[in-house]
């Protein structure tokens, strides 16, 4: 017993030193139970209401770019509405608004809840955007997250008090499902760590007709992500030569550099299709 | 002021810098430059091994509760912590130098040229290590190799600014070894 003391008392530094080592890459290998775990949470929290007071001072420097994509939002959705109803305007709005929206509330499956990003990175290879805001509560892992424009951030990894912490695109484990605006094919986005707002789409065949500046979207497999979210366009088309397919560089609408707010997206059937899927998988 | 007090003020200032400044510089995604590690190599010499180590861990912790992603740099820090006295012991001129100044600069390493290269090699170790941990996890051997030689480069010329900014009182503390 003796001996073993005199030993620890020896090498109590290097014992030390292994097993801060052994936590670190215990931590590393384990980092999606990190999430989960109480520290974890508590990190979060204090590092995000660090990042929303540090975001209040930015965010008068990007006041100007914020404004311009606001406006570039707000000219889609009059264009969108005057699409779906040409007779609409914003005269004659108030005749008939309360029956248009009780009959659209009824079927709306999806929600969108907006918060404001407190913090946002790029320059790592695994990049996370954090939101904070009343509507946060609303949140839950898995929603998907949109930017002002509609086009698609990432997906919710962790809520924690006022605090969400979204999985942004450029990371290395995000793998959405993207499809071919003009011909249908889907594919999987992925990031290759090397450039921001650059995407790869994999799983397109050669055969397929595929242009530089082609619209990307999702394509509504998941139920994180309803159909029809802009996603990004073709900036280039590499022939792969070991597999029948391209891979494509998808430039992503969504600008990762000046990210000032965002959406999540609630689909309120969502609990529905998984108990569908559960129940198939406990049958099989 | 007390030297808690100045240490408590120093981590909070390397992590923001660090998190909010050196972090959105975006050079390119294989040139990152970091900083905040000079806290553990500017605090005390008579620091016990294990409470640098411990203090390595918690900054280290720090930094990578901001990226959301644990363990990186907490392990590089460490490292770093455990080799510093055994580098300054080879680094320093005279042996037993360390009592006669409070904590490794310039002045107490004898001479700018020896104290940058202990500086030097501490940052090597540093950055091979988490770009090691990094390239394992998501990368390959060129990013382990491109990453760690150029983000190097731009962190040493970061220090070497950060130094002679940053004037620190060394008082010659006593000469009985």
């Amino acid at each position: 017993m003796r001996n073993i003391f005199l030993f620890i008392g020896r090498y109590a530094n290097l014992l030390l030193f292994v097993l801060l080592q052994a936590v670190s890459i215990y931590l590393i290998v384990s980092y999606s139970k990190y999430h989960e775990a109480a520290f974890g949470t508590v990190a979060n929290r204090v590092t995000g209401s660090i990042n929303k007071k540090v975001n209040g001072v930015e965010y008068y420097f990007k006041l100007k770019t914020t404004n311009d994509s606001l406006l570039v939002a707000n000219e889609q959705l009059y264009n969108e509405l005057q699409k779906k109803d040409p007779t609409n305007d914003l005269v004659t709005l108030e005749k008939r608004d309360t029956v248009t929206i009780d009959s659209v509330v009824k079927y709306q499956t999806i929600q969108y809840f907006g918060a404001k990003v407190v913090a946002n990175s790029v320059a790592s290879q695994n990049n996370y955007v954090v939101l904070s805001g009343p509507a946060v509560k609303n949140f839950a892992p898995q929603m998907a997250v949109v930017d002002v424009n509609n086009s698609v951030v990432g997906k919710i990894t962790e809520v924690s008090g006022n605090y969400a912490v979204v999985m942004s695109l450029l990371h290395k484990d995000s793998r959405i499902s993207g499809r071919l605006f003009k011909t249908g094919e889907t594919g999987t986005l992925t990031w290759d760590g090397k450039e921001p707002n650059i995407l790869t789409l994999t799983g397109i065949s050669k055969s397929v007709v595929v242009k530089v500046g082609d619209t990307i979207i999702t394509s509504g497999f998941s139920t994180a992500f309803p159909a029809g979210l802009k996603i990004g366009k073709v900036s280039a088309i590499i022939k792969e030569s070991e597999t029948g397919n391209f891979r494509i560089m998808v430039k992503s609408d969504c600008n990762f550099y000046n990210l000032q707010y965002g959406y999540a997206i609630q689909n309120k059937e969502k609990d529905i299709i998984d108990q569908l899927i559960n129940k198939q998988k406990t049958i099989e | 002021m007390s030297l808690l007090v100045k240490t408590i003020l120093r981590f909070i200032i390397f992590i923001f810098l660090q998190v909010f400044v050196l972090d959105n510089v975006l050079l390119h995604q294989l040139v990152t430059p970091y900083l905040y590690f000079l806290f553990i190599i500017w605090l005390p010499f008579r620091t016990s091994r294990a409470l640098l180590m411990l203090a390595a861990f918690v900054l280290g912790f720090t930094l990578d509760s901001f990226h959301h992603q644990p363990g990186f740099h907490t392990a590089a820090c460490v490292l770093l912590a455990y080799l510093r006295p055994f580098l300054v012991s080879i680094f320093i001129p005279q042996k037993g130098g360390e009592a006669n100044f409070e904590s490794p600069s310039a002045k107490s390493m004898g001479g700018f040229i020896p104290y940058m290269t202990f500086v030097a090699v501490l940052t090597v170790f540093h950055h091979s290590w988490l770009f090691f941990l990094e390239a394992w996890q998501f990368g390959g051997f060129w990013y382990f190799i491109v990453k760690t030689f150029t983000s190097t480069l731009l962190s040493l010329v970061l220090i070497l600014i950060t130094e002679i900014i940053v004037v620190r009182k060394e008082k010659f503390l006593t000469n009985t070894v």
